[in-house]
């Protein structure tokens, strides 16, 4: 009974979502009526859909509903499982913080020449499409949310499209979202064909052979990586996400990368069927390569937006390599550490959609508060907004794998996985798996130093620049979108058994058997296998640190002198230090560039100045742009001229062409 | 193992806790006489560096304008996830709770965490030679942690556990069998043992106002009970790794029950396994000379290499063996 109610909870958030597109268009005329009455609504719509989802996990059933909609003999199939719940409690808690956070953002927009109307009614639009896809029970309805997503998004990032920088980047995002929804269509068609129908339910009886088995799942791992923003088809989302406004980004980032996510576990996991151990191996090999790039990448950025961007590639790395470490071991008839690699999977894609929403919004607050995204103008930020501050220490903390928040729990849930390939019966697999492993503990590393600088420089030392030194801190609406995720971030990095006890829902649906050992000590500890093998308690953990801190510093101030004295920085005696001698964001990444310089396309040089002075410009380039980008558009501009041919302007040539075809047509039909 | 979650094994837990901060010094201090008698100096006593610790606490301490409260914080954090990283270890006997509340992994995150909040305060005041230090403790850390991370799973996919009690009980059960795996383990673990705690071919620990230094820059602008946490707890770190080093790679002697006898027998045990270490170290350290920094990328991708091979060396030899 209550995973029914849970469908409709989830049509109510869909409807709320819709509604709050409509009243945006009011806007032209009220331009109050996004803040007061779309947000809201939006907000609404992110507590319905996390109503649903918990439902949905908590019910562990499956409800489907037929709409009296769509073509007459195909009509729109609804349906809420396990997967679907999570992925809509996903959605809804990102969104419930936007909702929080978005009024006091667009009131600053009210006064300038962007459309509102466009900003609230495609922002309704992008979480309707998100919505659909994954409530979707058939690929017609698929297809169309998904292009829903699509087109919406695109028009957000082009939002503020007097700047070419941002046309630019939404063409780009326009195009490669439809190479890749071209790709999932035919990975659709290939299973439409064998299952004798677009529904879900009879694509999932369908008996595929082996190779078009294959065939299918290398066209939606396609078409689904490049969404997710893998590499080397992740070029348009460092440009796509710092280009929408700042929360439209934690939408695009935190979220809609995990609708991905979602649509590849479901075709792959659930409609395939039958998984092989090969495709595991590919998911592996291009997860860790993901992840290594994104974080490398992230690292040399100084545009904080495009930074966290890379990150986003990075950390849709580690949930792939996790997906793919699930696909091995199920491939080859392990399925308890297949469970456990695909609960980290699934973990990971829930705290990256908390961290990376939550280090956009304050992206976002900071651009709010002083209008810079460069982190060589900011500094000393925490002084000036406190709050923010804190917050985003949080962020970073959990983006960085560090105990005891959430993203070290889905990195030690990846970390338990792969260790587990001494299972595997094939040598190049074990051996293979520990490589993979290097990747993500180098990337987690790599990602510590990336956070460590965006907080050091952006947070602490002092202000480089004059607008930066008078920021103040952003209204409460903001600081609430901001906290709320930054406590469900320690939340979830303090309480993971609980966390996996309600998702393990997904996998037993799914795979048929969860974690039965997760939760067997009770909530303290996590326990991914055997309690003897390994086992994390993250309340123990920080309460120790608690305890022994309080020690600490009470033990300090029972000796010795307790006064601390304020001067002026000693830096070794130098003359009192200012804000431009400081290290810089790019200063900072210097060494790692040079160890890893054969990765990059290094561009540095002198330039002069109009003044007669001279200037020091680097320029740090993605080497896939002139190995895999420029040859293929290289092609197609090639291709195209060759076609251009065809264009005589001459009918009869046209009509020539026309019979020939015909002819080849009925050859084919008749033979 | 398991059922060491009783509240006398607790005690043990903590009792062996406190002898880290207590020995650490110790430690710091006989590295440091040793090094003296090496290069024909007398060298100050093994307890000159408990003396500085205490002079540093009873000392005022002074934080400059430009600091944020993160500054004044840190000292603590630092310390803090050093000391509980460090009781994970076991030191005197492997049955321990704490094992099963922190596993190997986590005792990594722990340290990381430390060195982030290391990196964040060097770079707080907003002096270059801060900046400096945790950009380059930061590029040697990225290079480190995959190299220790892949010499700690080589033994604990031996073991099939990432306990660290159960690790060094697997070692101890088995015949005195010469792995390969666990020697590439030994040699890459080492070489991050000596990145990772600052010690000569990669850092200078007693060095002040050079370029090439990493830690010291960091905590430049620290004084009084502030700096005397930091200098604690890095001393902390180095004995950690010597610990880890010497009960993972030479558990002999380690207690297995929690009689006062085999207890004693660990601490024995230990300390003598220690004295050997700190030894090897001056001499390392004697004989050495410090790298430029960017030699360093070589000499961790050793290490990396090193571990790597021992893992392979293990899944492919060992397992099915």
């Amino acid at each position: 009974m209550r995973i029914e109610i849970a469908l409709s909870i989830a049509g109510l958030a869909v409807a709320l979502a819709l509604g709050s597109a409509a009243v945006s268009l009011l806007a032209a005329r009220f331009p109050k009526v996004v803040r007061f009455v779309a947000m809201p609504l939006t907000g609404l719509c992110g507590v319905t859909a996390i109503l649903a989802g918990l439902s949905a996990l908590s019910s562990g059933g499956v409800a489907t509903a037929t709409l009296p909609l769509g073509l007459p003999w195909l009509p729109w199939h609804l349906r809420i499982d396990a997967l679907a719940g999570f992925f809509l409690l996903l959605i809804g808690l990102v969104t419930s913080a936007i909702g929080l956070y978005g009024p006091a953002y667009v009131r600053g927009l009210e006064q300038g020449r962007d459309s509102l109307v466009a900003l609230g009614g495609f922002t309704g639009l992008f979480l309707a499409g998100m919505l659909l896809v994954v409530l979707a029970d058939d690929a017609f309805l698929f297809m169309i949310a998904w292009e829903v997503m699509s087109l919406a998004s695109y028009f957000l990032v082009a939002f503020q499209h007097d700047q070419a920088a941002n046309r630019r980047a939404a063409f780009l995002y326009l195009l490669m979202a439809h190479i890749g929804g071209l790709s999932i269509l035919l990975g659709f068609g290939v299973l439409a064909s064998f299952g004798d129908g677009f529904s879900f339910a009879s694509m999932r009886a369908a008996e595929l052979s082996s190779i078009w088995a294959s065939l299918t799942f290398g066209l939606v791992f396609l078409g689904f990586g490049m969404k997710a923003g893998l590499v080397p088809l992740h070029a348009w989302l460092p440009e796509a996400h710092p280009a929408a406004p700042s929360y439209i980004s934690a939408l695009m980032s935190g979220v809609m990368l995990k609708v991905a996510v979602y649509g590849f576990i479901r075709v792959v996991f659930d409609l395939i069927g039958d998984v092989q151990w090969t495709w595991g191996m590919a998911v592996l090999a291009i997860g860790s390569l993901s992840a290594f790039t994104g974080a490398l990448f992230a690292l040399m950025q100084t545009d904080l937006k495009r930074l966290l961007a890379y990150s986003s590639v990075e950390n849709l790395g580690i949930v792939f390599i996790a997906l793919g470490l699930a696909l091995i071991f199920i491939g080859t008839g392990h399925r308890q550490p297949g469970a456990i690699a695909f609960v980290a999977a699934l973990y990971h894609a829930l705290n990256h959609a908390l961290f990376k929403g939550l280090l956009f919004l304050g992206a976002g607050s900071i651009l709010h508060s002083t209008h810079e995204r460069d982190l060589e103008q900011m500094g000393g930020l925490l002084r000036r907004m406190p709050w923010t501050g804190l917050f985003f220490l949080i962020g970073c903390l959990s983006i960085a794998a560090l105990p005891p928040f959430n993203g070290f729990v889905s990195e030690w849930l990846t970390f338990q996985a792969a260790l587990q390939a001494w299972q595997l019966e094939s040598g190049v697999m074990r051996s293979l798996i520990p490589i993979a492993t290097a990747v993500l503990a180098l990337t987690g590393a790599l990602v510590a130093a990336t956070f460590v600088k965006v907080y050091g420089i952006a947070f602490l030392g002092q202000a480089r620049s004059r607008h930066v030194r008078r920021a103040r801190p952003g209204p409460w609406g903001i600081r609430a979108g901001q906290g709320l995720l930054a406590v469900l971030c320690v939340l979830l990095g303090l309480f993971p058994t609980l966390v996996i006890g309600l998702i393990d829902a997904v996998p037993r649906q799914l795979l048929g058997l969860g974690l039965p050992e997760a939760g067997s000590r009770g909530w303290l500890w996590l326990v991914p296998d055997a309690f003897e093998a390994a086992s994390y308690s993250a309340p123990l953990v920080t309460l120790l640190l608690i305890a022994i801190a309080v020690v600490v510093v009470w033990g300090l101030h029972q000796v010795g002198v307790r006064r601390v004295r304020r001067c002026d920085a000693w830096d070794c005696g130098f003359a009192p230090p200012t804000s431009r001698m400081q290290y810089t964001a790019t200063a900072f990444a210097q060494p790692v560039r040079r160890v890893f310089a054969l990765l990059f396309r290094v561009e540095e040089g002198q330039v002069a100045r109009d003044g007669g002075g001279m200037r020091h410009q680097i320029k740090i380039g993605d080497r896939s742009w002139d190995r895999l980008y420029l040859p293929l558009a290289a092609l197609v501009d090639g291709a195209a001229r060759r076609v251009v041919r065809l264009q005589s302007g001459n009918v009869r040539v046209y009509l020539g062409s026309t019979l020939a075809t015909l002819l080849v047509l009925l050859w084919i039909v008749s033979a | 193992m398991v059922d060491a979650l009783t509240p006398s094994a607790w005690l043990l837990a903590f009792e062996q806790a406190l002898l880290y901060p207590a020995l650490a010094p110790l430690l710091v201090g006989w590295v440091r006489k040793v090094r003296a008698r090496l290069q024909n100096r007398r060298g100050a006593s093994v307890l000159q560096p408990y003396r500085e610790l205490r002079k540093l606490l009873f000392k005022e301490a002074r934080v400059a304008h430009s600091a944020s409260p993160l500054f004044r914080a840190a000292p603590s954090v630092v310390f803090v996830a050093t000391w509980l990283a460090a009781a994970t270890v076991p030191l005197l006997t492997i049955d321990l709770p704490i094992a099963v509340v922190a596993d190997i992994i986590v005792l990594a995150g722990l340290l990381a965490l430390a060195r982030v909040f290391l990196a964040l305060a060097g770079m707080d005041v907003g002096t270059a030679f801060g900046g400096m230090g945790a950009s380059r403790e930061m590029m040697i850390a990225a290079l480190a942690e995959p190299a220790m991370l892949m010499a700690v799973f080589t033994l604990a996919m031996t073991a099939h556990s990432t306990n660290l009690g159960s690790v060094i009980a697997q070692h101890l059960g088995d015949a005195f069998i010469l792995r390969p795996s666990y020697l590439f383990a030994f040699a890459g673990l080492t070489l991050v043992a000596l990145a990772e705690t600052g010690r000569i071919p990669v850092d200078n620990p007693t060095t002040h106002l050079e370029l090439t230094m990493v830690h010291e820059s960091m905590v430049l602008e620290y004084s009084g009970r502030h700096l005397a946490l930091m200098e604690w707890a890095a001393q902390i770190k180095l004995l950690l790794y010597g610990v880890l080093v010497a009960n993972i790679f030479f558990p002999w002697g380690i207690a297995t029950d929690p009689a006062l006898l085999s207890l004693a027998i660990g601490l024995g045990a230990i300390l003598l396994k220690l004295a050997v270490l700190g030894a090897a170290l001056a001499v390392a350290e004697t004989v050495l000379a410090k790298m430029r920094l960017f030699r360093v990328p070589a000499f961790l991708n050793l290490a990396l290499l090193l571990a790597l091979l021992g893992l392979l060396s293990h899944v492919i030899l060992e397992v099915g063996a």
